[in-house]
């Protein structure tokens, strides 16, 4: 929607500001102008940007409206001194609403004897300015209409009507020749303007071909309408046509703008084309929509409302009531005073927008402009409350952080393929994106996966990631939402004398699994257990807190790396995080350090495979030989050894080195109690099948 | 390099003194000049070197011709001597600056374990919530999965309104059998907390609500399906809009720095009345115009308004149907809301240029944040 300051002008005589500060007035009240450009006929060429609600400012009189308003200056009436009249008496043109539910109102007009010719004055002038197509002047005419005051108006090639004009519903299958040259095929629910055998035009869309005025056209009638909004959208949109006209009408036309427009329309014509205007002004009303339109009852509306809702002003003064009254009126409103501070309120019939008090506020605030009220902050006697997983919540991402891993953020869909491998079930989405995208995640752990893969594509090769987000689980009836967390990784880790290579990286997972569930209350443990099938056999484990299942983590199984053309390892852990959230965090307790020195005890030893370090751990955590249980102060793998050719450490089995230390809080330990202790061990791990190397 | 064997003219403890004492001079005047490894290496040569050694040479000379008694006088001086020397040695080592290629290429780069980053979302939505906590906004927070009713009715979108077609909004599949407001859709803002929280709370409220959101866009530089927001709510007796102005010019300070301006326009959401939108004065050029800010000056950042009584009037509704009081009396109660895209502020704050880098795991860009 573009406007001419020029033409704005001429509807504001007293208008006491540049345009570029009418620009800058205009935008902080609403009426966006988002481009200036100088304009051909003189003065500037506004690009608007109006807001959907507010169709009434879409043409010049309406932002000329606002105008007036905001420098309380006059507005010129729309059609002073043009007074139409009729040239030559006659009949009023026969019209018949019979879909009363959807046409409103229908105005017609009788010019007989014109000559149609090219456009030339002010509407050559200002279209050449506006860049709009020069028709006929008759079809030019009709433009300038809306674009001066929003009506939508049309002319017939009177000749070609037959009988008078019937607005009605089309009948399913009847065919229309449109303006633009393409014939519909009109359906049940199209609302038409037709004479007694045809349709003539889709109404508040676009007139008939067969009934257009050309060259040749002697007589003209005049149209000026009022549709109902939610047909006109139907229509438009059922055809695929958005026309100036239907841009207004399925955004809710004035209903009392038919007859006005009628008269200027006819006016120019008249003007620009010759003719005779022949008989009244026929203007069919259906009184229900009036009642609903321009005869809506009057609101009520109080100046303390006003000043309660918007509050203090730069000026220190809030909005008065002289201000309220005489803003309402500038933008059309009737105000009755019916008490102190109060107004019976009757509403402008181009404003369909304004319902309510609270809409009356808006309206005055706009006006006045929001700028101009104070900066003042609300006194609270509230306290804030923290949410209760608030520490969890922060605890988690900085251990994580810690120990290496960087916070991402992954989209909330997968494909359904995805979804099954990694959940099952799910909950699709109805009109997804994308196949891709097409649930909802049941875990992070497949969007953990596809990040892993962009990196490693884009030969990123050691990649530690972790991501915190919700995750959904029931079904469309019902959908579950879960906090879920997600650790991923992949190169980078580091073989020690412990961890062979291709096992370092599960064990450094484990070790952020570990330290990362070190931070809650209760024992940490890992199990082999079922395990999902993403995780590759034999490379994963599932992780308990407190003996209760909290996710499980391992290697990605080939078939996964296969499906992503990955060729390096990766581990990925899917942990509840609602679990965590709802876990309680360790309160750390200090210990009395010992001032005795403390005895590291070396031991190597070979086992067979089936006896796991958890088995070496439990055993020795059983104390004995007198041994106190805080006497033990640690037991540690130093170093595993695995013979592939099963000459130095025979095949099913391992050599470990295994350091034991121990301390006592209150003595020092003596060289007898300590060769007790490690005959003891010596026994133990002999005990569980194991054999002394020396 | 081995030296004479001084003369000494008998073994008692006078002579020996004296001998002594030359040899301590020697080991002293020596030590001062050990500035290199290879002096270093020379010193030890010639003193303690197991052939040529002058030690070993002078208690060979010595020891063998000295009488019985006077042995353990010998023996007591060589000791005290021998630990001159291993002391020059020990401290010169530890003091000397060392050339290098000796010693450690300091300028080689530490080891240290790399340290996870932030991500620019979290830390820029953490840091909004943080300014409103400190306005006495207490955190809330909704699900994902939202109803009709929550999302759009109690907001007061009309039924026909063009955000509830599926080309605006996902929808959960298999929906068709269910009551409008009972279908279950994707957040498209966080606003349903709005509701949520005047459900289960009465006034005053104070609530900052950050969280996820969707929308039916295709991705591109600058939207995507996903995105995040931070909501606020203020509810209480005489809340007005001179009050959301300060809020949010303040909290604008807070968060840019106290010489951003703020400045509000008029504007449209079904659920505030009047709403606004809100710039602030450009952060990259001050107000004076760049390429960030178009040349206006100005960046638009927020939108918000006075809370809609129409949606005072659902939560009342909806408050009496749970059999609760319907606390929320548009005639004494009013409030502001408003909200902001994260991701937007983030991609300003941190000149990223293409929103998709933010969902991506990339670790190149991830690391940038740490």
């Amino acid at each position: 929607m573009n406007i001419l300051t020029k033409w704005l002008r001429s509807y504001l005589p007293e208008l006491p500001v540049d345009d570029r500060q009418l620009a800058e007035d205009l935008t902080l009240r609403g009426i966006a102008v988002e481009g200036e450009f100088d304009a051909a006929c003189g003065g500037r060429l506004y690009e608007m940007d109006i807001t959907t609600n507010r169709v009434d400012a879409m043409n010049h009189y309406g932002v000329a409206r606002e105008a007036a308003a905001i420098y309380n200056v006059a507005l010129k009436p729309l059609d002073a001194g043009a007074a139409v009249m009729e040239t030559k008496p006659g009949e009023g043109f026969p019209v018949r609403i019979e879909a009363k539910d959807l046409c409103g109102r229908f105005t017609a007009r009788v010019i007989r004897g014109v000559t149609v010719g090219a456009s030339s004055g002010l509407i050559a002038e200002y279209f050449a300015a506006l860049g709009q197509k020069q028709i006929s002047a008759p079809v030019d005419v009709t433009n300038f209409g809306w674009m001066a005051m929003g009506q939508p108006t049309h002319v017939f090639d009177l000749d070609k009507i037959v009988g008078g004009i019937v607005v009605r519903r089309a009948r399913a299958g009847e065919k229309l020749m449109l303006l633009d040259g393409t014939e519909k095929t009109l359906a049940a629910e199209d609302l038409v303007v037709a004479d007694e055998e045809k349709a003539l035009g889709l109404a508040g869309v676009m007139g008939g071909w067969d009934s257009r005025v050309t060259e040749g056209t002697k007589n003209i009638l005049v149209e000026a309408a009022w549709f109902d909004q939610a047909a006109i959208r139907a229509s438009s949109r059922r055809h695929g046509l958005h026309t100036d006209a239907s841009h207004r009408f399925e955004r809710g036309a004035d209903f009392n703008a038919a007859p006005i427009g009628n008269n200027l329309v006819t006016r120019l014509v008249v003007e620009q084309s010759g003719g005779e205007v022949v008989g009244p002004l026929v203007d069919v009303v259906v009184p229900e929509i009036a009642a609903k339109t321009a005869e809506r009852k009057a609101i009520s509306l109080k100046v303390s409302e006003v000043r309660r809702h918007l509050g203090a002003t730069v000026d220190g003064l809030g909005v008065g009531e002289d201000v309220v009254a005489r803003y309402l009126s500038a933008l059309g409103c009737e105000m009755t005073q019916t008490g102190v501070g109060e107004y019976a309120v009757k509403l402008p019939s181009w404003r369909l927008d304004l319902e309510r008090e609270i809409d009356l506020i808006e309206e005055v605030a706009r006006v006045y402009g929001y700028n101009r009220f104070a900066d003042t902050l609300p006194s609270f006697a509230g306290a804030v409350v923290e949410l209760p997983h608030v520490e969890q919540e922060a605890t988690i991402r900085e251990t994580l952080r810690a120990l290496g891993f960087t916070e991402a953020v992954s989209s909330t869909f997968v494909s359904a393929e995805e979804a099954e491998e990694f959940g099952g079930g799910g909950v699709a989405i109805g009109n997804p994106l994308s196949a891709e995208a097409g649930m909802l995640r049941p875990s992070l752990a497949p969007g953990m996966a596809t990040m892993l893969a962009l990196n490693l594509h884009r030969d990123v090769s050691s990649v530690r990631l972790f991501e915190m987000g919700t995750v959904f689980g029931g079904s469309t009836i019902e959908v579950k939402e879960r906090v879920g967390l997600a650790l991923g990784a992949t190169g980078g880790a580091v073989a020690t004398a412990l961890y062979k290579a291709e096992d370092a990286l599960f064990y450094e997972v484990k070790g952020a699994i570990e330290a990362l569930l070190a931070k809650f209350v209760g024992a940490v443990t890992f199990e082999v257990g079922e395990l999902p099938a993403w995780i590759a056999e034999g490379r994963g484990a599932r992780v308990l807190l407190a003996g209760e299942a909290v996710g499980v983590f391992g290697e990605l199984s080939a078939a996964e790396l296969q499906a992503r053309k990955l060729r390096q390892p990766c581990v990925i852990a899917s942990m509840d995080g609602q679990r965590l959230f709802e876990a309680v965090l360790r309160q750390p307790v200090s210990r009395e350090l010992s001032r005795f020195q403390a005895v590291e005890r070396d031991f190597s030893f070979v086992f067979p495979d089936a006896v796991t370090w958890a088995v070496i751990d439990a055993a020795l955590h059983g104390v004995g030989a007198g041994l106190e249980r805080d006497e033990l102060r640690s037991v540690r793998p130093v170093e595993i050894f695995r013979d592939a050719k099963g000459k130095a450490v025979a095949a099913g089995s391992y050599s470990m080195l295994l350091r034991v230390v121990f301390q006592s809080n209150e003595r020092t330990l003596t060289e007898e109690e300590i060769a007790r202790w490690t005959e003891w061990v010596v026994a133990e791990l002999t005990g569980l099948g194991g054999t002394q190397r020396v | 390099m081995s030296a004479a064997i001084p003369e000494l003219k008998q073994f008692d403890e006078a002579e020996l003194d004296r001998v002594f004492a030359e040899l301590e001079a020697e080991v002293s005047a020596q030590a001062r000049a050990l500035t290199s490894d290879e002096a270093m290496e020379a010193f030890r040569l010639e003193w303690l070197g197991r052939k040529q050694g002058r030690l070993g040479q002078l208690s060979a000379a010595w020891l063998k011709s000295a009488p019985v008694e006077a042995k353990k006088l010998l023996g007591v001086r060589f000791n005290k001597l021998k630990a001159q020397i291993e002391e020059a040695r020990a401290s010169t080592a530890a003091t000397e600056a060392r050339p290098v290629g000796a010693g450690l290429d300091v300028t080689l780069p530490g080891s240290a374990q790399r340290v996870g980053s932030e991500h620019p979302l979290v830390k820029t939505m953490a840091e909004i919530v943080s300014v409103f906590q400190r306005m006495g906004y207490s955190v809330g927070l909704g699900p994902e999965v939202e109803t009709d009713f929550y999302n759009f009715e109690a907001l007061n979108f009309p039924p026909n309104h063009p955000a509830r077609d599926t080309q605006d909004t996902l929808v959960v599949a298999g929906q068709e059998g269910k009551p409008l407001r009972e279908r279950l859709l994707m957040r498209t803002h966080t606003s349903p907390v709005q509701i949520r929280s005047m459900l289960e709370q009465a006034p005053p409220l104070r609530l900052v609500i950050p969280g996820k959101v969707h929308r039916n866009d295709a991705a591109d530089a600058t939207h995507s399906p996903v995105f995040h927001q931070v909501e606020g709510l203020c509810v209480d007796t005489n809340i007005t809009f001179s009050d959301l102005k300060g809020t949010l010019d303040f909290a604008m300070k807070a968060f840019f720095g106290s010489a951003v301006k703020t400045r509000f326009f008029p504007s449209f959401f079904p659920f505030t009345e009047p709403s606004a939108d809100v710039q602030i004065s450009c952060i990259f050029c001050g107000g004076k115009g760049c390429r960030k800010c178009k040349h206006s000056g100005w960046i638009e950042l927020l939108g918000c308004g006075m809370v809609d009584p129409a949606v005072f009037e659902s939560v009342n509704q909806r408050r009496v149907e749970m059999g609760r009081e319907p606390v929320y009396d548009t005639k004494k109660i009013s409030g502001f809301a408003f909200g902001m895209g994260v991701d937007r502020i983030a991609m300003m704050k941190y000149g990223i240029s293409d929103i998709g880098l933010l969902y991506s795991g990339d670790m190149r860009f991830l690391e940038q944040f740490a």
